[in-house]
């Protein structure tokens, strides 16, 4: 009889225990070609979770983080999502750093009904629309319009694109290719490098000795790009440059030096939050990101960060609403989301709308002086 | 012609840190059969501790020795501890540690050191030179001329020196080399310590150029190896010629032919010039003894 | 013997699994293993190395892929059509290829793997690029073949008969032959065995296992990307056959099980990963420089293939 007390009393604490928690799964690259994105988006989380479970986490129960490094292979990233979900037994899951992540592991949470958000560039993750999956960063189709716009207004038509073959490059490539003619813009060169490439002279060389190039377009991340813009400058070329998103993160600047003053991209507001003025909405939330994220890592801030802070926040407002982690209601909420202010901008989901950022969001950024600086 | 000497330029500049990793390769293939994978690791060494001291404020001259002494140890401890102890394997399975190790030390670099890219500042601070229409970089030229200069030394040190001479000695027999008395243990050991030093000074040379993390070393790994199969296997002047050429047919394919297609392009004249010669361009042909 | 432990294994798992992601875990094992017991023919019992053999996966992978997407033709016959096409690149690139010994031979396939690969990574507008594809479920008969249960016991049979056909060829005059040219191939010669035609035979066949592991691998994801045949995928195949021990079958699954449940296991150690698993691999070949499966057999007296 006693055993039998002293059983079920057990049972209960550890139902109990199991009950005031709120498991958040997440896969990311920490490790391998796209660690410079799983990295801050692993350390944002850590450093969030670890503030919200110290102020009484959420509706009164602590967050119990499980992540997993998945190096960047798709498979890796699909048999993590299947532990998440079969033996960790997660309430929601965010990550998934890269695209080729992303959309393997996205049928995985699909089918077992849990809440998942994506980091992931590609628009291809949340068109069509599934049930359990949102994401937080912009794609490339607006990565590509912002800089068309942008194009149209300096009147520089004749583009020259050169790109690297990792994920995101290719993606926007494609899409930028897609959607030049509806502004006008004619490619007249498309070149390629390979995503651990060291040097781009012959492929910029041959976009030089194309008559009639006025501003060149390079869709890449990671190192690629800064080498690219290094050079870019070194060969002479006074056609104006420009980057995607894909290397909106201090480290570009560093790496590509002097070369990099003039280059423009469109961006989050994160790596601006200081400059934005105080009558932006954004500009509370990002300088409030920024600083923390820079004092408790020592590196400076990120966008890409900022999209598992914006995940985060969204899930845990869904959870707030939801007065409770039940998957169903916490994805209904999720998809409710009006008026979140994030890091990436305004963010209004609906039904037919898992990612809710409209272009406004984005920024045309142009380096001065060694620093990011917000066209006007 | 401008854009000529502008793709040798790039791919010279890209196949001297082939050249210097082969060489490598090639050196304790000498002394051991082995196929060292860690090599790149040695690359990746040298400019990760050179950036990470001179970021702790050493100046960069005591950076970059400092870098060059960590990569020699971890040479002679990655022989001491890893290769010395399993004496008598065959050579894949020493392969394959060496293949361990490097995924040791990249998960080491990562963990100590971070997982961003970094440069090094340029040794002469100026702008390209033009040459007949083409930029040239001032590093590229430190780079090529650092490369013969290692080229250079290493000649002498095998001709001049009595250990130099035990290493070739070595290298071309080792149960002879045995029975004249040479510590062909030592040779190994010394032969990995060398490349590493190699490997580390062009990680230094090439950070102002191509950026160092700590994940430089794995495909810098595949291409030299590729570069000392074409020059020939064991020669180490075959190693040098293979990585200039590899860097020019990467350089040269990427601008006249197919940006997209420029490593297929390499690998299939790699391909071509294996089925013609099977000993690589400079090796010399195996007789297999029965 | 040896096809009869496995497939002891293969039957009596399934009583102590506890949910399907061990399921999941050990199918990814055999798929793994099959491309495995391939490349140990040809490595392990030919005596040639491969460092290409992720491009035969990636051959399988995305033929099931493509073919149903864009041909319209059902999974298994693009599995089969993808198997063949594989056989005949081996055929095809292995005469010449083969001619080149050790490390020469070693970076021709690294060659031929990075071409393939390149393929799959560079022609987006079909493969989707390093973002990779979807891959349409199988279906047999109607039945729509899906899950990890599933695929667990596809892959795990499918192994036994691998394993089998392995074991039997070994023990068959070929085998001889293979062994003949591992040990000298000079000396084959000089016995009257047609070295070209039987390394041949073995890349084709160890071509034709990679071919099948790498389909029901996408099929069992329903998503490819170009990691199934890249130079780090293949790296993984040869570490696998050489730390269970070339020239042994049961080693092969052995190196598999090791290499594709030690990530699972580590992540206890969150950052030191990486340190953690290139230590084991060292640690391992310092001890068991044959391999695990057959130091462990010569320590109890025993030769096993």
């Amino acid at each position: 009889m006693r055993t039998l007390l002293a059983a079920s009393a057990a049972l209960i604490a550890l139902t109990t225990s199991t009950l005031a928690e709120i498991k958040i799964g997440s896969v990311l690259s920490v490790t391998g070609p796209a660690s410079f994105l799983g990295d801050p988006e692993k350390k944002t989380l850590e450093m969030y979770v670890a503030d919200i479970n110290a102020q009484g986490g959420v509706n009164g129960e602590k967050i119990k983080l499980f992540i997993y490094d998945d190096g960047g292979d798709a498979n890796k990233a699909r048999t993590f999502a299947t532990r998440l979900v079969e033996e960790d037994k997660v309430d929601a899951v965010l990550g998934g750093s890269i695209t080729g992540t992303s959309m393997s592991m996205l049928g995985v949470f699909d089918e077992a009904g849990i809440p998942y958000i994506s980091l992931a560039g590609a628009a291809g993750i949340v068109i069509p629309v599934r049930k359990w999956v949102f994401k937080t960063p912009h794609t490339e189709p607006m990565s590509c319009g912002k800089i068309f716009d942008d194009l149209k207004k300096r009147n520089l038509l004749n583009i020259a694109m050169i790109s690297g073959t990792d994920g995101w490059g290719k993606a926007m490539r494609e899409e930028c290719i897609k959607m030049a003619p509806q502004f006008g813009v004619k490619v007249l060169k498309d070149e390629i490098y390979g995503a651990a490439d060291s040097d781009m002279t012959p492929q910029l060389t041959n976009i030089k000795n194309t008559p009639g190039v006025q501003a060149v377009i390079n869709c890449g991340f990671g190192q690629g790009p800064a080498i690219v813009t290094r050079n870019y400058r070194q060969l002479g070329i006074i056609a104006p440059l420009y980057q995607s998103h894909g290397v909106s993160s201090k480290s570009y600047i560093q790496l590509a030096g002097a070369a990099a003053e003039g280059v423009r991209l469109p961006a989050g507001a994160t790596i601006i939050a200081d400059q934005l003025p105080d009558s932006d909405p954004l500009k509370k939330v990002v300088t409030a990101y920024k600083n923390k994220f820079e004092k408790a890592t020592g590196q400076p801030v990120s966008t890409f960060g900022g999209h598992m802070h914006d995940a985060l926040f969204i899930l845990v407002e869904a959870m707030k609403r939801a007065k409770s982690a039940d998957k169903a209601k916490v994805r209904d909420e999720i998809e409710k989301t009006k008026g979140f202010v994030g890091t990436g901008g305004m963010v209004n989901m609906s039904p037919t709308d898992h990612l809710g950022l409209d272009l406004d969001a984005f920024r045309m950024i142009e380096i001065r002086n060694g620093d990011w600086a917000l066209i006007r | 012609m401008a854009e000529f000497l502008q793709f040798t330029f790039s791919g010279l500049t890209v196949g001297a840190i082939y050249a210097l990793v082969a060489l490598g390769f090639t050196l304790i293939y000498n002394a051991s059969d082995v196929i060292n994978f860690a090599q790149g690791e040695f690359v990746m060494l040298g400019g990760m501790v050179t950036v990470f001291a001179a970021a702790a404020g050493i100046p960069l001259p005591l950076a970059a020795l400092l870098a060059i002494a960590v990569a020699v140890t971890v040479g002679m401890l990655l022989h001491r501890l890893a290769i010395e102890p399993a004496r008598g394997a065959t050579a894949v399975t020493l392969i394959i540690i060496t293949i361990g190790a490097s995924i040791l030390l990249r998960g080491l670099a990562a963990t100590f050191f971070d997982k961003n890219f970094h440069s090094l500042p340029p040794l002469i601070r100026s702008e390209p030179w033009m040459v007949g229409g083409a930029a040239l970089l001032p590093q590229s030229v430190v780079v090529l001329i650092g490369t013969a200069v290692i080229v250079a030394a290493l000649w002498s040190f095998l001709t001049r020196t009595m250990t130099g001479k035990a290493m070739l000695a070595t290298a071309s027999n080792r149960l002879a080399a045995r029975l004249v008395g040479i510590n062909t243990s030592a040779i190994v050991g010394l032969s990995f310590m060398v490349s590493a030093a190699i490997g580390a000074i062009g990680g230094i040379l090439a950070a102002p150029i191509t950026l160092t993390n700590y994940d430089v070393g794995t495909l810098l790994a595949l291409k030299a190896f590729a570069a000392a199969m074409l020059g020939g296997m064991g020669n180490p002047l075959g190693a040098v010629a293979g990585g200039l050429l590899l860097g020019l047919l990467e350089a040269f394919g990427a601008g006249y032919l197919s940006s997209q297609y420029k490593d297929a392009i390499a690998f299939i004249v790699i391909l071509f010039v294996l089925f013609v010669r099977p000993q690589g361009l400079f090796g010399k042909i195996g007789v297999e003894r029965v | 013997m040896i096809v009869v432990a496995i497939a002891l294994v293969v039957l009596l798992l399934p009583l102590i699994l506890p949910s399907s992601f061990y399921y999941r875990v050990l199918a990814l094992v055999f798929i793994n293993a099959l491309a495995v017991v391939g490349l140990n023919l040809l490595m392990g019992f030919a005596g040639q190395v491969s460092l290409g053999h992720a491009g035969f996966f990636g051959i399988g992978a995305y033929s099931v892929a493509l073919g149903p997407t864009y041909l319209g033709i059902p999974s298994w016959a693009a599995l089969i059509g993808g198997t063949m096409l594989s056989a005949l690149i081996a055929f095809v690139v292995g005469r010449p290829i083969l001619k080149l010994k050790g490390y020469y031979l070693a970076v021709a396939t690294l060659g031929m793997g990075l071409l393939i690969s390149m393929v799959f990574t560079n022609e987006a507008g079909v493969t989707g690029g390093p973002n990779g594809m979807p891959v349409p479920r199988l279906q047999l008969f109607g039945w729509r073949v899906f899950g990890s249960q599933t695929w667990y016991w596809i892959s795990g049979i499918s192994l036994i008969i691998g394993a089998w056909v392995a074991v039997n060829l070994i023990a068959s005059p070929t085998g001889r032959a293979f062994r003949a040219i591992h040990d000298s191939e000079t000396a084959a010669r000089v016995l009257g065995i047609d070295v070209a035609r039987y390394k041949l035979l073995a890349f084709v066949l160890s071509a034709i296992y990679a071919a099948v592991a790498g389909s029901y691998f996408s099929l069992f994801d329903g998503f490819v990307t170009p990691n199934t045949a890249s130079f780090l995928l293949s790296i993984e195949f040869v570490v696998m056959a050489v730390l269970g021990g070339l020239g042994s079958i049961l080693g092969s699954v052995v190196g598999a099980a090791i290499l594709v449940m030690l990530p699972q296991v580590l992540t206890v150690f969150h950052d030191y990963e990486h340190i953690v698993l290139g230590l084991i691999l060292i640690v391992f070949l310092i001890f068991l420089p044959s391999g695990i499966v057959p130091a462990i057999a010569t320590r109890f007296g025993r030769r096993t293939t």
